[in-house]
């Protein structure tokens, strides 16, 4: 294994590991379910994709013939991200859970969840 | 050098996966476990592909294949039953 | 042509992934390949709703390659509101208006929103008119929604030209 490549796996794997601990300790330490929401979608889905293309480097230069099974993962778990995001939002909306209160327009919630337009925000302060 | 900075990178996403199960724990809602076990799903597939670095054998993709797939359809079945056990009622 | 392919995107895709998947490119994959590519898309064809094709090939692999450095943007700038102090996220809902009306775009566009800077996409209003959208970190709100207008949206509707 060259010296290049090898450097490039390990800046990947660490960059990787890195975004993946970012989810996790947004997740952990966020306030609320809504901010919570948006470490594990995002930070995670690069760190899972960083590790997989070094595993994918890794292995095409220490075998022989490219490797690209990991892609599959990859494209899945991008493909996937989003949507179990959204349907956990939906989930919450649904179960009309509390944002903090510093949200900002937190009367669109009332039209998100019964899938309406959005109403202007009630002048009852 | 790499055996060395796959060790680190496990350890990293090591420290992920207690975070995520504190917050399993704690909740404070169903859908927080809900997020943190989708976490966990995501944070197991990366240090199954570090065990396969770690052994330098490639067999350990179908595992993460596997835990990728299961893990998708079951957050999903999941929020989905939160929604309609919500609307039943 | 028609009756036979009637998805023809889909079935590229199924060959690709199932090479992927076999990690080879020996002859007797791609035949394999080729005969799911073929059979799946007819074997559905009759559960798919009639979705907009894809116009413009090239522009659309232009998205991608844009909405994968958004991505890596996106993380950097929410690793650092995670790690900086949390007091300081300011997080809000916003309503983002919809000009593109069928389910794919849509369906597309709140994948792209949940994947880029700071925004999660949570839900749409029932007739496809609004996207409700998070964001983590709102300091303003006009600015963010013709950001996702003007950054996401316009090379949707090109790409599909509706």
């Amino acid at each position: 294994m060259s010296l290049f490549v090898e450097w490039l796996v390990i800046l990947l794997l660490l960059l990787g590991a890195f975004f993946l601990m970012v989810g996790s300790i947004g997740l952990a330490k966020l306030p609320d379910f809504y901010t919570r929401l948006h470490a594990p979608t995002k930070a995670s889905t690069l760190g899972i994709g960083a590790v997989l293309i070094a595993s994918t480097l890794f292995f095409s230069v220490t075998q022989d013939g490219i490797s690209v099974k990991e892609l599959v993962i990859t494209l899945f778990l991008f493909i996937t991200a989003p949507i179990t995001a959204h349907m956990m939002g939906k989930a919450a909306m649904h179960k009309e859970k509390k944002a903090i209160d510093r949200t900002r327009n937190l009367h669109l919630q009332e039209p998100a969840r019964n899938r309406q337009p959005p109403k202007a925000p009630e002048t009852t302060e | 050098m790499l055996t060395i900075v796959v060790l680190i990178s496990c350890t990293f996403v090591g420290i992920g996966l207690l975070l995520n199960l504190w917050r399993l724990l704690k909740g404070p809602s169903v859908l927080d476990r809900v997020l943190a076990l989708d976490t966990m799903y995501i944070n197991s597939i990366a240090l199954i592909v570090l065990l396969g670095l770690y052994f330098g054998s490639p067999l350990y993709f179908e595992g993460a294949l596997l835990i990728a797939m299961l893990g998708f359809v079951s957050t999903a079945a999941l929020c989905k039953y939160l929604v309609r056990g919500d609307l039943i009622e | 042509m028609k009756r036979l392919l009637p998805f023809p995107y889909l079935s590229l895709l199924l060959l690709i992934v199932w090479l992927l998947m076999n990690n080879s490119a020996s002859p007797g994959h791609i035949l394999l390949g080729l005969i799911f590519a073929l059979l799946i898309p007819l074997g559905t064809s009759s559960m798919r709703k009639n979705q907009p094709t894809l116009k413009k090939p090239l522009s659309a692999a232009k998205y991608l390659l844009m909405l994968m450095g958004d991505i890596i943007v996106s993380n950097v700038e929410v690793a650092i509101q995670v790690l900086g102090p949390v007091r300081k996220i300011s997080p809000g809902f916003i309503a983002v208006p919809l000009d593109i009306t069928q389910d794919l775009p849509i369906t597309l566009l709140a994948s792209s929103i949940s994947l880029t800077p700071g925004t999660v996409s949570i839900e749409v209003s029932e007739d496809k008119q609004w996207l409700y959208v998070h964001v983590l970190n709102l300091v303003d709100e006009t600015k963010t929604i013709a950001n996702i207008k003007q950054r996401y949206e316009s090379p949707l509707k090109e790409i599909f030209g509706c």
